[in-house]
């Protein structure tokens, strides 16, 4: 009986807790979006170029703004339902009528999960999309509240009721080409508004703060870069970072993704192992993007074992001695 | 029963004295008692441990320890303080350096120490807090989710470097992984099932043995520092806790 259980031990903390330093409760803020416009009808709000943290309450991806005579449209809506609502009452504020529109990008929850503030019936998104907020969006969501607390508040998993067909829209006398694209995730939604010329990429295209990567395909990624240069605009919004208008942003984004897929196979085919591939040096030119090695961290959990099982070979030796694959070097591609 | 644990923790922190801990566990107390029992134990800057800024995923943590500062390694474990599998590897260097790579998981927000012996006896400690989702030790590995495991179960890849360390002396480097799911018997339906003993030897002499745990990640993966010039054969032997063994060899 003399054996010290998990049990035990806890009950001590009654008896120790004052000893120990409590972590405190911490309120959340108030979001304060800004609008800043890029064209007449057009407004960008820019998120904060760091990774989703309490100090920011998650409010890191841009959203725009796009007037029409039914009420504006807004692409991408941000964290949280508070996140939401703000934003909701900037376009108001600008344009004089509530939303009819709110178009999600991706799937993921700096872009998706501020649709609680809505009605589902007018928040759209691809219908591949819309599956991976299925799949994916209460561990999203369970995440945001593990890491936002109380900027979560009243958020809910609003799934988008509208299926967006790629090709033309129009809304309220407003015209726009939706395309449908991957890479950054499994289907990833572009916009282009012909009033203006105005491209929203979408987290396709990352401009002077690092791509994140957690369900991204580089190779499909680098397709849809591709498709995205040879479209027709006057400028281009990317999901972070400041508006491209000189096509810099998606040679910059291809860039880092092409960086990231060599480095990470080179550090494998010399024996580093994880925390040593995300300590690897970051060429100076990308000493512009914010957030830089900890999405190299995250890209190193999200690559990693797959690059190292198609570059170590099998050395175990079943029945028959010969190496399953005669010893050679897979060179697999990257995918999720 | 509280009570019982509660004279026995008292009557452990009387002989043991720990040095307060400096990461302010609340488990730190019992984990030493129950590692290290009567041995000194000491907190100690030369313990290097190096994570990633982020658990971006609490199932692979990436860990790397280096104890090369320390005279006279014997013994290196690695201790997770609020995991229910506390200790993922217990790492006998022998021919080896006292460094290792490997991969764990995380059930929660927890210290994450490395502690190394000295021939003296001494425990020498290092650690920090880790930040982590729940749930590392009690969701299904991917392979289960996938259906895919015992397809794959053994499989072992491999490959050696000559080169140096980051001090820039000659190594040897050993970089390892077998497949296998690292049950912890915490997933409902899902029995404990993991890799128990990895040994490392060259030319038949022991390098390093390790004890290693369900709280080692799905297909653990181990890099390991030989010394330098290590040409002779390279066999990995391992055994699971159903008594399979899985082998690997090099070159």
């Amino acid at each position: 009986m003399n054996r010290l259980t998990r049990r035990g031990a806890l009950a001590m903390l009654g008896a120790s807790a004052l000893a120990v330093p409590v972590h405190a409760e911490r309120f959340a803020g108030h979001y304060r979006p800004q609008a800043e416009p890029l064209a007449e009808g057009v407004w960008l709000v820019r998120g904060s170029d760091a990774p989703i943290a309490f100090e920011n309450g998650g409010a890191i991806a841009n959203s725009v703004i796009l007037a029409t005579a039914d009420g504006p449209i807004l692409f991408d809506c941000g964290p949280s339902q508070a996140y939401a609502q703000a934003l909701s009452a900037l376009a108001q504020g600008l344009t004089g009528k509530p939303p009819v529109l709110v178009l999600i990008s991706h799937l993921h929850p700096d872009h998706a999960l501020g649709a609680s503030a809505f009605d589902p019936a007018i928040v759209a998104a691809l219908p591949g999309t819309i599956a991976e907020i299925e799949r994916d969006g209460p561990g999203m969501s369970d995440a945001m509240f593990r890491i936002l607390a109380d900027w979560m508040r009243e958020t809910q998993l609003v799934i988008p009721a509208r299926r967006l067909a790629p090709g033309e829209l129009s809304v309220g006398g407003r015209a726009l080409t939706l395309l449908a694209m991957n890479g950054h995730s499994g289907c990833d939604l572009v916009v282009r508004d012909h009033a203006s010329g105005i491209v929203l990429a979408g987290d396709l295209v990352f401009h002077d703060r690092a791509p994140a990567t957690p369900d991204a395909d580089l190779a499909a990624w680098r397709g849809a870069l591709d498709r995205l240069a040879a479209i027709p605009r006057t400028l281009l919004v990317p999901g972070h970072g400041p508006v491209d208008r000189d096509g810099s942003a998606i040679a910059q984004t291809r860039d880092w993704l092409a960086w990231l897929d060599a480095a990470l196979r080179d550090a494998a085919g010399r024996g580093l192992d994880m925390t040593e591939a995300g300590d690897m040096p970051i060429p100076p030119r990308f000493a512009r993007m914010a957030a830089a090695r900890y999405e190299l961290q995250r890209s190193v959990s999200h690559f990693y074992p797959a690059i190292e099982a198609s570059v170590l070979p099998r050395i175990d030796q079943p029945e028959g001695g010969s190496q399953p694959n005669g010893g050679r070097t897979g060179n697999r591609p990257i995918t999720k | 029963m509280a009570g019982t644990a509660l004279i026995a923790l008292m009557t452990g922190a009387a002989h043991a004295a720990p040095a307060p801990d400096p990461l302010q566990s609340p488990m730190w107390d019992m984990q030493a008692e129950r590692l290290f029992g009567h041995d000194r134990v000491v907190f100690d800057p030369r313990v290097h441990i190096a994570v990633p800024m982020l658990a971006e995923n609490q199932h692979v943590f990436p860990v790397t320890l280096d104890a090369r500062a320390l005279p006279d390694v014997r013994r290196i474990v690695v201790l997770v303080d609020l995991d229910p599998i506390p200790v993922p590897v217990d790492f006998v260097p022998g021919k080896a350096a006292p460094w290792l790579g490997l991969r764990i998981k995380l059930d929660q927000r927890t210290p994450v120490r490395v502690a190394a012996q000295t021939a003296d006896g001494t425990w020498h400690v290092a650690g920090l807090w880790v930040d982590a989702a729940g749930g590392g030790c009690s969701a299904p590995p991917a392979s289960r989710a996938h259906g895919d495991w015992a397809v794959h179960l053994g499989e072992v890849r491999g490959a050696v470097w000559h080169g140096t360390d980051g001090g820039g002396a000659a190594v040897t480097r050993l970089r390892f992984s077998v497949r296998h799911p690292m049950d912890t018997g915490l997933v409902d339906t899902i029995p404990a099932y993991n890799l128990e003993t990895v040994r490392v030897t060259a030319g038949g002499e022991t390098m390093a043995q390790m004890t290693v745990s369900g709280s080692m990640s799905e297909d653990p993966a181990f890099t390991l520092l030989l010394p330098a010039g290590e040409t002779r054969p390279i066999t990995i032997a391992m055994r699971d806790s159903n008594g399979r063994e899985f082998t690997g060899r090099l070159p």
